[in-house]
């Protein structure tokens, strides 16, 4: 794994009586793709806002590409990453070279006119470079904030929900960008409510609500939560499924999928081993005389462990 | 550490200025208002007869010299309370603030912006109604408005009088949450220089050259500080996460 371009230690944020981050640690590989899920109010934004150096963080430390995060550096961090916030918060009376030429300024950018071209060039809005912000569509302006974000080249990009309120050909387009900044070797910290994107985008991914639920891999999660399992589905239910599925090899368990009646019936089993279980499986249904429609490795989605997590989250608050 | 930028400060000055020049409303704001202080007092003047008396040459000559003095506290007021919040509400303040422009810069730039435009029409509708009234009135009262001892303080009030509003205008627009309230408590702020100004102007407390010279260095010492306390009270935190209305 490449070195860390974020480290966090404990981070937490107060506001008031409210824990909306508690204390939460991790660390993002260099060029990364690192997915930040949660329901509303988790503390996403919070955490983005503290490692942007928005605002200060109550307990912990982080390290922002190589700096620590503290008052003193907040400008230096701030020049080499950039934030996209959930509302483009383009300036809608300057046109999209206007608001890029600011920020551009603002980073004190050298060859402005360069970078801002690169920066159009990328997100395919060099034909509407010279429209006003205020005449472009919700997706052109989330592009052309993602072209503002782009423009002082940086080492961490925070992308606040960036595909919210864009319909899918749009989204589609977002995505596409951020696995070329994954290309570039860039570092993109997403916080996303889809968890389809999560998916499809990040290398690893952290699901909080306020605490650091889990962290890992997509793959990895799913295989921690949910133990594996085969799906089976036959013409008609079983006469005796205990029967059928009993004493098979590396099955552990199973239980229906479908109320009983007429039609195709369902059954889930839990196995050890799909790849020694499903032909042995197949036997014995055959043996049973039963039309198998299909017989497959069910799949957990990331939307199943997010939902595990959460539910395990909620059913914690609500007992204490 | 960073350094004071003159780039980030320009860009600021910049933008703002663009911004102004893209919106109708302020344009016409800000071309009403001065109209109408400049209107008003030509036209008392031009109509003053050559055979009215000195003290009632006097009271005029006063009270038109007093109306352009609205301009530089009026116009920024309004576009200096706007300047912090009226950004926060747009969703614009968010982006500017994940920069590395410093508090003091951006408030800098955007106290330039408005300061600039402010003093210019201000010094214009000053130097309209002067050649107005130089060209087209009697010699007496020409004279009269010439020679008004309101004439130079007025000229040294006004950039010390928008300075004022605008240090004002952005303390209140950094700290309230909704632009209306914004506005209304930065007309009210601008308020005690400008009476003060005005018991002068109309004589009510004699205008003698060591008071209007105190008022000016106690206005230009306040506006010198103001923007480092202005900045120290642009509190970052709160603008990002505090109620939005």
């Amino acid at each position: 794994m490449n070195p860390a371009t974020i480290e966090v230690s404990h981070l937490t944020k107060t506001f008031g009586e409210r824990k909306a981050v508690d204390d939460v640690s991790f660390g993002v590989a260099r060029g990364e793709v690192f997915g930040f899920l949660g329901p509303n109010g988790a503390g996403k934004t919070t955490t983005v806002r503290i490692l942007g150096t928005l605002i200060a963080p109550t307990v912990g430390s982080a390290v922002i590409a190589g700096i620590p995060l503290e008052p003193a550096w907040a400008a230096e961090i701030r020049q080499r990453i950039s934030i996209m916030p959930e509302s483009p918060g383009l300036y809608q009376r300057l046109t999209v070279t206007e608001n890029l030429e600011y920020f551009a300024r603002l980073y004190g950018l050298p060859g402005r006119q360069e970078r801002m071209k690169q920066a159009l060039e990328a997100v395919g809005l060099t034909d509407r470079a010279h429209d006003l912000c205020g005449s472009l569509s919700k997706g052109l302006r989330q592009r052309a904030a993602l072209a503002r974000t782009l423009l002082n080249d940086p080492v961490v990009m925070f992308l606040d929900e960036p595909t919210s309120g864009l319909d899918p050909a749009a989204a589609h387009e977002v995505h596409d960008l951020i696995s070329g900044l994954r290309d570039r070797g860039v570092t993109v910290f997403l916080t996303t409510h889809r968890l389809d994107e999560a998916e499809r985008l990040c290398d690893r991914v952290a699901i909080m609500n306020s605490t650091l639920r889990t962290i890992g891999r997509p793959d990895e999660l799913r295989q921690q939560l949910f133990s594996r399992s085969l799906a089976v589905t036959t013409a008609a239910a079983l006469a005796r499924p205990d029967q059928v599925f009993a004493g098979l090899p590396a099955v552990q368990g199973w239980r229906a999928t479908s109320s009983p009646g007429r039609g195709p019936a369902g059954y889930e089993l839990t196995v050890t081993d799909p790849d020694k279980a499903a032909p042995a499986v197949t036997r014995s249904l055959v043996a049973a005389e039963a039309d198998v429609l299909s017989i497959a490795e069910s799949r957990r989605t990331l939307e199943d462990v997010y939902l595990q997590l959460v539910d395990d989250t909620d059913n914690t608050k609500a007992r204490s | 550490m960073m350094s004071m930028s003159a780039t980030r400060v320009t860009a600021v000055i910049r933008k703002e200025l663009a911004e102004f020049r893209r919106n109708r409303l302020i344009i016409i704001t800000a071309s009403i208002l001065p109209l109408i202080f400049l209107v008003e007092p030509t036209v008392d003047i031009l109509t003053i007869k050559a055979s009215a008396s000195t003290a009632a040459l006097d009271r005029r000559v006063e009270l038109s010299l007093f109306l352009p003095l609205l301009v530089p506290v009026l116009l920024p007021a309004i576009l200096s309370a706007y300047s912090v919040v009226g950004e926060r509400e747009q969703g614009t303040l968010e982006p500017v603030l994940t920069t590395p422009i410093s508090r003091l810069e951006l408030l800098l730039g955007k106290a330039a912006a408005i300061f600039m435009p402010a003093i210019a029409v201000a010094y214009l509708i000053f130097g309209v109604f002067v050649a107005i009234t130089q060209l087209g009135t009697a010699s007496a009262v020409a004279t009269a408005v010439l020679h008004a001892p309101q004439l130079p303080a007025e000229l040294v009030f006004i950039p010390l009088l928008a300075a004022w509003t605008i240090w004002v205008g952005l303390a209140i627009s950094a700290r309230v949450t909704d632009t209306r309230v914004a506005q209304q408590l930065s007309l009210l702020a601008s308020l005690p220089p400008f009476a003060l100004t005005a018991l002068m102007s109309f004589q009510i407390i004699r205008p003698t050259f060591g008071l209007a010279a105190a008022l000016a260095g106690g206005l230009l010492a306040i506006d010198c500080v103001a923007c480092l306390a202005v900045a120290r009270m642009f509190d970052r935190e709160r603008l990002i996460t505090g109620p939005q209305h």
